[in-house]
């Protein structure tokens, strides 16, 4: 038992000092959640935020690398320093940046929108059931309404209450309930109007880090300048979607 | 995988089978498997070994070692797992990070916790920020044996004590009266004899110890159960194999692999007691010795 527990004292005393020049940024992300960031088929991290993280790690002379985190810990893991960085379409919000801080914001303020099975009334959305991926916004928004909120972890599950009758409609990000209308082919619609919530989203780091917000921020302002983010938007997201 | 996949969309249904289930994402899927089986194989082993301590712990002499026995039984098994699981990870990271710091880096003079923020110099940082991605998983991997351990241990701990209050007394005061110390007639007689009290109990605990490794995904593994949530939700046209909610299909494939494990090891189990039960005065010994005769 004390040999066991001194070599792994000896192994973590290793590895802590191991520290070398260049430091590695990590950045979070949920892996769940097409188009901003997803698993793909080759089991690797990809999406609008992937390619968007890299551009800016690539201009700022970062070395990046990108985490998968459930997103009801991805606060607490960043501020217990697990990652430096979350880009995980997160609205920047005022309840948010009492705790982390935010980056200018990388995407307008997007549409949410209800969506719901094609013959939905769309007073669902005063009074039915609506799904929402908790610690969202459009959680905090049906919370505030007067319809039912039925939370779920993952944005998968809130599609599948839709489909299965547990939920009337489903309110989430309305690009990326795209997909899923375009690919039900007249199941599921939208319901109702779009709503803007939050500032858009933002890169969330620590506090602290004031470092690394200003060049994460530099660099965002830099691409709104030149276009190039724009042109990351049209690519994952089409160009119906609000731009800089 | 195969040479056909390259278009999946055109493919006939048996080969965009054959291709969609090769995906490396699918053989992802078939690791994870693996990692829970060597995740219970680890555990398992380390939490015996903690409850074996806190078994000890609560039958000490002394009383601060039993109020400690009693402090760790009591507290974990009244938490709900849970919020162990979430707790444990994130406390010890940081406590092993708190200790490095100020080991490594005595001169720093910002304070760790800043407002919301957790901050040790760099040199404390565990696993190191630049470190390989499978250090980082590997560390991991440990924080969740720890955590299982600190929370079966504490069930186990239990069960052994029971098991070695009821080892007969008069078994005890025989090795005495050969003239056995308390530590002889401990090891010599209650410990070999108490494992058939404590099978049942150990039993349950391992059936239980199977059933909680989906939580494993709270604490950044990626598990069998994470993968065929992941996998098995509906998959838009993004995605190369594109397919509508087939979680059912993957759910029940892990209800499969639950049911095959816990049925192995009942077998296991059962083996077990027969053996253990030989020559014990229990019911089970004496039908045993019935059958011999």
């Amino acid at each position: 038992m004390k040999k066991t527990s001194l070599t792994l004292a000896a192994a973590i005393a290793m590895m802590a000092s191991g520290a070398m020049a260049q430091d590695v940024v990590r950045i979070g992300t949920e892996g769940a959640y097409p188009p901003w960031n997803f698993i793909n088929d080759a089991n690797e991290v990809v999406g609008f935020e992937i390619d968007l993280g890299n551009e800016i790690c690539r201009r700022a002379e970062l070395t990046c690398e990108w985490v998968l985190n459930d997103w009801d810990t991805i606060i607490p893991n960043l501020v217990s320093g697990n990652y430096d960085v979350i880009m995980a379409g997160m609205s920047i919000t005022e309840a948010r940046s009492q705790v982390i801080s935010f980056t200018t914001n990388y995407l307008p303020s997007d549409p949410s929108a209800y969506m719901g099975l094609a013959d939905t009334d769309p007073s669902v959305i005063e009074n039915g059931v609506i799904a929402v991926q908790s610690n969202t916004v459009q959680a905090g928004i049906v919370a505030d309404g007067d319809a039912d909120g039925l939370e779920f972890p993952t944005p998968d599950e809130t599609i599948s209450a839709v489909r299965n009758g547990e939920a009337d409609a489903v309110l989430a990000d309305k690009n990326f309930l795209a997909a899923y209308v375009e690919d039900s082919g007249g199941e599921l619609v939208f319901l109702g109007d779009d709503l803007y919530p939050g500032d858009g989203t933002g890169a969330g780091v620590r506090q602290s880090d004031h470092e690394l917000r200003e060049t994460l921020t530099a660099i965002i302002e830099e691409m709104k300048e030149d276009g190039s983010l724009n042109e990351l938007i049209v690519e994952w997201f089409g160009d119906g979607i609000a731009q800089f | 995988m195969f040479s056909f996949c390259i278009e999946p969309a055109t493919l006939p249904q048996w080969q965009w089978f054959a291709c969609y289930l090769t995906t490396a994402t699918h053989l992802q899927f078939y690791r994870s498997f693996g990692v829970v089986l060597v995740l219970l194989a680890i555990t398992a082993p380390v939490a015996l070994g903690m409850g074996m301590l806190g078994a000890l712990a609560l039958r000490a002499r002394l009383w601060p070692v039993r109020l400690v026995g009693q402090g760790y039984v009591n507290l974990v098994r009244g938490v709900p797992d849970i919020v162990f699981f979430l707790f444990v990870p994130i406390a010890l990271g940081q406590g092993i990070e708190w200790v490095l710091h100020h080991i490594n880096c005595p001169d720093w003079e910002q304070p760790i916790r800043q407002g919301n923020d957790f901050i040790v110099c760099r040199e404390a940082k565990v696993p190191p920020n630049n470190a390989a991605r499978w250090v980082f998983e590997l560390y991991a991997f440990i924080m969740a044996v720890v955590a299982f351990a600190l929370v079966f241990g504490a069930f186990v701990a239990n069960t052994l004590y029971g098991a070695m209050q009821a080892v007969p007394r008069a078994q005890v005061e025989t090795a005495e009266a050969y003239g056995m110390t308390r530590g002889q007639a401990f090891r010599r007689v209650v410990m070999p004899q108490m494992w058939v009290y404590a099978l049942p109990g150990l039993s349950n605990i391992w059936q239980i110890l199977i059933k909680a490794t989906p939580l494993l995904f709270l604490l950044g593994i990626q598990d069998a159960v994470y993968w065929a949530r992941e996998l098995g939700g509906q998959k838009t046209s993004l995605y190369a194999y594109p397919h509508p909610d087939w979680r059912m299909w993957y759910f029940l494939a892990l209800l499969c692999f639950y049911l095959l494990l816990t049925w192995g090891s009942e077998r296991v189990f059962a083996r077990l007691n027969d053996r253990l039960s030989h020559g014990q005065a229990t019911a089970a010994g004496e039908r045993l010795r019935k059958a011999a005769a």
